[in-house]
């Protein structure tokens, strides 16, 4: 599974210079606090999303060194974190990653059908960016939304209750810069049984 | 005693044990990978899960504590299956390339799978494939092979001190690497190619020199510095191929330093194999006889009572007690070994000697280091330091520069002012030092290689007296950094008129009296000092000392002789003999025993053993071998003022510090690759 | 069927408002001084005379556990709340916090004050981002109402609540490794003992709870012991979110009693199996580690944690994927073996190494290219990885391949033929 957050290399990017922005400089002494003063390691997961988000999406050398450095930790260490998690990405992504769930709920409901899809209007193959850099696509693997499968998940939101259409035009629309509703397609609230829906 | 059963027998055991040392007090074997005595326990290799009574699955015998009452099965098919099982899964991805592997018949898997493993493979699936990561000039990867044991993790994050090693990713693509495959910082890095199962960390310099069923092994003690590590050295032939620690819970554990491992190299390069002597001013290869010939003459020549004679960091106690006996001979009083101007105080031996022993570091919860970088001056003695820094939460200070070592540390004064603060009871650090159990002062020669070293000493002393809480243990340390020095200060090889200031007490005596000069592998001076000296070299490394040398005689170096030594501690070490000297090389008393008859004073000893009885009478304290014998109290102590010194390291390049390490290649690179250095 | 005044989670799609207020009309944060004046004691015994079993996965009494913690310690105590649900299938914690976030933080203070916790992480799975946003305002709203904070609703009690996201590993849904990850290192289990009771976050005492087990207590303390345990059948006590996916018309969470028959709770629910009852191929009734049913045990199989154990799968955490006659069976469990070598911490042998080989192994099934022998191979092989590992994911990869020879054994070989016969 090509997965730009299940990489153990780091991706040499020569220039890559990575300091905390101001507004995040003020977040880092927020998170830092929510644990004890002597075990800030803690802090470590926290860091490192705050970092990718601050670069795009991914992790660089540098970016996991400051983590590194801001909380006293070794640079092993963070690595180790880095590569142990799925969410962090050690090399660079597009605008939009798209995240196809595969596993079996999602799958009995055709999410293969999905990554055909995300293949053909992405054009790009599972695993990799588009050329327009717009889109990185991935399979995934159980996001926890499965009473609503299949769904994906595009950067933080998730887009549930698909088919081969409603993806579609998720993802035209966001190719084309249009705004796109986040969760069920079908205008269902959260996971509710009855097919009476508002849309 | 709280007791276990294990395969229906009873057992009695000590609280704290696990259920793994309960089975092998019981002598049943518990195979294992990932468990090592001195690291954490991991349990991840599952090869030691044993049936527990009660317990619906098997459990990992070596993090279960041995609980009283307990019912333990090594022996069911339960625990045949599991044992198989796991030997199975690790053997599905490991290349079977033993041919080519250094691990080679001297592998855990290997061992294990021949014992516990299926005869045929029911795997059809392909092998996983890792690369290669760079750790550096000493250890080589050939990750394929790598278990997933950790232990290379947790000796480097524990022992060694240097969070350099770590596993990446997860589940199958697992993978051990250095941070951006850099090289190993650390002086012990070496031990993680014994501390691995299999073969993939090994031996960067023995790469395919050798297999272990081919070389002679000899169980000796190491030379390079003053802790005397329990070693085993592998040779074939003339060469020495290989140096592994051997366990020695007192000394060195199970550890030894990089360059006791791989300063090897240095053995056969740059050797002195041959006589020389200068004519015209070129040494031109002579033979023994012409040149002890012009010895003799010289000596005469030159005013018999005169003569001088200088030890080294290598030199032996025979070397030194038929120097002395010889320097007596011709009525010379002229013998020193203090080439780095380490003082002492005099009358009292336990002022130049580490008197707490090594192992009692390990209980030690305050640390006074004056003068001294112990990551550099003895390796594995450091590790000691990590180790109660970890499991007792051991307060370190130091009076020195700040160093880089492997444990936090307050840092008091660079100055030896600073002495004043802790004896008028005016400094942080004597708190810490009342309110600790165990509180040790670890002092490094760098701290008394100057005029007032013994007032130093004495100051020292009189504060180890006052924080001394354990009447067993006494706090005053002297870290010596050669293997030579205890011994020789022991066999009083000294002269007065070169207290204080080596160099220069020594240049006046040359030159008012242009004497010969006899320098045992001594290559650590000023050697300004010896302009109008006849300087006889004896050693075994063209090294500095020689290049200014009238005469060279070769020497056998330290793997080729069977020499006594005393370890800082006051610990008498034998070392063996591995092979036969390098060329013409002769024990140095042999040299001393053929130019004495020569001058008429025939020394009494004829070989060996009577030397050693001769000196074991005159000196009865080194009679018993890899004994301590420690003074628990100290016959001096006084408070001094004392000047603003400022400390200036004696050591500046762990890697290359005598004239074996000098002309090591590996060293070399080391230099380069960790300390940043030209070698 | 369950009734609406018995439902815990009235707020479970979010019809209603999730805020305070709106958690303040459903009853939540009501009287919790009165649950907090009840005493440590009295806490941990009514939980333990409501039978309320952990809706983690294991179903270990909840009470029990709660009574592991120790007295006087004299060290912190933690109560970390487990909303790390990757377990495939399952998607009601989801739910709780989001539509009702404030339900779960009152559980948080009641719990954490009977096993005398001043403080209290709740590790969410990172990819829930808006769960853990509508969490957080939720804190925030507590905390500037007084309900937690210093002297939490006026009882006296400090009590401070940290939401911790996590970033992406089933592991860490195990509670150890959930323990490592809080520290900031990899998501590894722990090798046990120690217990976490005895040394878990940070070497303190510490209990490592479920985020249903925790949101459904103050309602357990409101309406007693004997209410809840009335519900359902003895030992399998209470209600239960079931998480329906798969092949149903209206997959859904549905709150329901313990105990309710399998059918029941598919055809009333979930809108039926697509293609009728009688289209149904098989299901796994508690996520994706527990071993699947054939049709034949589901037409009468009740669930709950004693009755889905009795035909070897189990109730896990209530999980219901349902498969229809359309499905590849074996490429249904590839992919959950798939699922179970991608999430392998990596760290003991068996499931490090077995994993993937079992994974490959299932992959060459799904068209039959394989050896009748090797139906029996993978089997053992996965013997060898149940029960030999540090946590239960070793297990949890084992068991639904087990399930799948257990009932499918023929379709396996069926293919096998097929595929010879193709080959000639």
């Amino acid at each position: 599974m090509k997965h730009p957050g299940t990489n153990n290399k780091v991706y040499k990017n020569i220039n890559d210079n990575f300091d905390w922005s101001p507004e995040n400089f003020k977040k880092i002494s927020k998170i830092i606090k929510k644990y004890p003063s002597d075990r800030i390691q803690s802090a470590v997961i926290p860091l490192l999303d705050l970092a990718q988000r601050q670069n795009n999406g991914w992790l660089s050398k540098n970016s996991l060194e400051k983590v590194a450095e801001t909380i006293g930790m070794s640079y092993i260490r963070v690595l180790e974190v880095a590569t142990f998690y799925s969410m962090f990405n050690l090399e660079p992504i597009g605008k939009n990653f798209v995240q196809i769930c595969r596993t079996t709920p999602c799958w009995l409901r055709g999410s293969d059908k999905l990554s055909k899809v995300a293949k053909d209007v992405c054009e790009a193959n599972i695993g990799e960016t588009s050329s327009d850099n717009k889109f990185t696509v991935v399979e995934v693997e159980c996001l926890g939304a499965c009473c609503n499968a299949p769904m994906v998940q595009i950067n933080d939101d998730y887009y549930e209750d698909l088919d081969e259409e409603s993806f579609k035009k998720i993802l035209e629309n966001l190719k084309n810069n249009k705004s796109i509703k986040v969760g069920s397609q079908i205008g269902r609230k959260s996971s509710q049984p009855e097919r009476k829906f508002d849309a | 005693m709280p007791k276990i059963t294990i395969d229906q027998k009873e057992y009695e055991f000590e609280n704290g044990m696990t259920v793994m040392q309960a089975c092998e007090l019981a002598g049943t074997e518990i195979p294992r990978f990932c468990y090592h005595e001195k690291l954490s326990i991991a349990g991840n290799c599952r090869m030691c899960l044993v049936e527990m009574e009660k317990a619906p699955k098997p459990i990992a015998s070596c993090a279960m504590p041995a609980a009283d009452g307990m019912v333990i099965k090594t022996n069911t098919k339960t625990v045949q299956k599991a044992r198989k099982g796991v030997m199975e899964f690790l053997l599905i991805n490991h290349p079977l390339d033993c041919p080519i592997c250094d691990q080679g018949g001297e592998c855990d898997l290997q061992d294990q799978a021949m014992y516990y493993g299926f005869d045929k493979t029911r795997y059809e699936e392909n092998k996983r494939a890792v690369q290669n990561k760079n750790m550096g000039p000493l250890v080589k990867t050939i990750m394929t092979r790598c278990i997933h044991c950790t232990r290379c993790v947790r000796f480097s994050t524990e022992v060694a001190g240097v969070d350099d090693i770590g596993l990446l990713g997860r589940g199958e693509s697992a993978e051990i690497t250095t941070y951006l495959e850099k090289t190993i910082e650390s002086e012990l890095s070496g031990n993680v190619i014994d501390l691995c199962p299999v073969g993939a960390l090994t031996s960067k310099p023995y790469a395919f020199k050798s297999r272990p069923w081919e070389l002679t092994k000899t169980e000796t003690f190491d030379v390079f510095d003053g802790v005397g590590s329990s070693i085993r050295i592998d040779t074939r032939g003339k060469k020495v191929l290989r140096v592994l620690p051997r366990i020695n819970e007192e000394t060195n554990e199970e550890w030894i330093s990089d360059k006791t491992r791989f300063a090897i190299d240095g053995l056969s390069s740059q050797r002195l194999d041959n006589v020389y002597s200068k004519i015209e001013g070129k040494l031109k290869k002579s033979s023994w006889n012409d040149a002890f010939t012009i010895v003799k003459d010289q000596i005469i020549n030159r005013g018999r009572e005169n003569t001088v004679f200088l030890s080294g960091k290598f030199t032996d106690v025979e070397t030194l007690y038929s120097a002395k006996k010889f320097s007596e001979s011709l009525n010379s009083p002229y013998y020193d070994c203090r080439f780095d101007n380490a003082q002492f105080v005099e009358k009292s031996n336990e002022s130049f000697k580490f008197n707490s022993s090594i192992q009692e570091i390990e209980n030690a919860d305050a640390i006074l280091l004056i003068g001294s970088n112990p990551r550099w001056e003895a390796a594995v003695l450091n590790a000691r330091i990590r180790k109660a820094y970890i499991e007792n939460d051991c307060k370190i200070g130091i009076i020195g520069p700040k160093l880089d070592l492997t444990y936090n540390y307050q840092h008091l004064s660079d100055s030896l002012e600073y002495l004043n603060d802790l004896s008028n009871n005016q400094s942080d650090f004597n708190k810490v030092l009342d309110n600790a159990k165990n509180p040790l002062i670890i002092i490094g020669t760098s701290a008394i290689n100057n005029q007032f070293g013994s007032k130093i000493l004495e100051t020292l002393a009189a504060l180890a007296k006052k924080i001394q809480k354990n009447k067993d243990v006494n706090p005053l340390n002297v870290l010596h950094q050669d293997i030579s020095r205890v011994g020789a200060l022991e066999l009083k090889f000294i002269n007065k008129n070169f207290d204080k200031d080596y160099n220069l007490g020594l240049k006046k005596h040359i030159d008012n009296n242009r004497p010969v000069v006899f320098l045992m592998s001594l290559d650590e001076i000023d050697f300004s000092t010896l302009e109008n000296a006849f300087v006889v070299y004896l050693g075994h490394h063209g090294d500095i000392g020689a290049s200014k040398a009238d005469v060279i005689l070769p020497t056998p170096a330290y793997t080729e002789k069977s020499s006594t030594y005393m370890n800082i501690e006051g610990r008498v070490i034998q070392t063996s003999k591995c092979h036969n000297p390098l060329g013409e090389a002769k024990d140095e008393w042999k040299v001393f025993r053929v130019l004495s008859d020569l001058i008429n004073q025939k020394l009494k000893f004829n070989n060996l053993r009577e030397l050693r009885n001769e000196l074991t009478n005159n000196y009865n304290q080194f009679l018993s071998l890899n004994e301590l014998n420690l003074k628990k109290d100290l016959s001096f102590g006084k408070i001094n003022k004392i000047n603003d010194i400022k400390i200036n390291y004696n050591i500046s390049n762990f890697y290359m510090n005598d004239s074996i390490s000098r002309s090591s290649e590996t060293m070399a690179l080391c230099t380069k690759d960790i300390l940043k250095k030209v070698a | 069927m369950l009734k609406e005044k018995d439902k815990i989670f009235k707020n479970l799609y979010g019809f209603e408002d999730w805020n305070l207020e709106g958690a303040k009309k459903r009853g939540v944060w009501s009287n919790t001084k009165d649950l907090i004046e009840m005493g440590s004691e009295k806490i941990i015994e009514e939980i333990k005379n409501s039978q309320l079993r952990g809706r983690g996965g294991a179903g270990f009494p909840a009470g029990l556990k709660w009574s592991f913690m120790p007295k006087d310690s004299g060290q912190d105590h933690y109560l970390v709340v487990n909303a790390d649900e990757s377990e495939p299938g399952t998607c009601k914690d989801r739910e709780i916090m989001r539509n009702d976030p404030h339900l779960l933080l009152e559980g948080c203070l009641v719990a954490s004050f009977a096993m005398r916790a001043h403080s209290c992480y709740i590790y969410i799975r990172g990819e829930y981002y808006s769960e853990s946003s509508n969490l957080q305002k939720a804190i925030d709203e507590a905390y500037s109402n007084n309900l937690i904070g210093k002297n939490a609703c006026g009882t006296g009690w400090d009590f401070d609540i940290y939401l911790h996201r996590g970033a992406g590993a089933y592991i860490c849904g195990e509670e150890t490794a959930l323990l490592e990850s809080l520290e900031g290192k990899k998501g590894q289990p722990r090798l046990k003992p120690p217990f976490p009771a005895g040394a878990g976050l940070y070497g303190c005492p510490t209990t490592v709870t479920n985020v249903e087990t925790i949101a459904v207590s103050p309602t357990i303390l409101r309406r007693g012991s004997k209410w809840f345990a009335g519900l359902g059948n003895p030992n399998n006590t209470g209600t239960k979110i079931f998480s329906i996916s798969g092949h149903v018309n209206n997959p859904c969470n549905i709150e329901e009693e313990m105990g309710i028959p399998l059918k029941e709770l598919i055809e009333n629910h979930a809108g039926g199996v697509i293609g009728g009852w009688d289209n149904l191929l098989a299901v796994i009734p508690g996520g994706a580690s527990v071993p699947l049913l054939p049709k034949s045990i589901c037409d009468t199989v009740k669930m709950d944690f004693d009755s889905l154990k009795e035909v070897q799968s189990g109730l896990g955490t209530a999980a219901v994927i349902v498969m229809n006659k359309s499905t590849d069976i074996v490429e249904a469990i590839a992919r959950l073996s798939h699922f179970y070598k991608h999430e392998s911490c990596g760290q003991c042998t068996p499931c490090r190494e077995g994993t993937g080989w079992m994974y490959r192994m299932m992959e060459k099934m799904i068209h039959g290219n394989v050896q009748h022998q090797d139906i029996d191979k993978l089997l053992d092989v996965s013997k060898q990885i149940e029960g030999h590992t540090i946590c239960a994911l070793g297990d949890a990869a084992a068991w639904p391949i087990q399930g799948l020879f257990r009932h499918f054994r023929p379709e396996i070989e069926k293919r096998i033929e097929e595929r010879k016969r193709r080959v000639a």
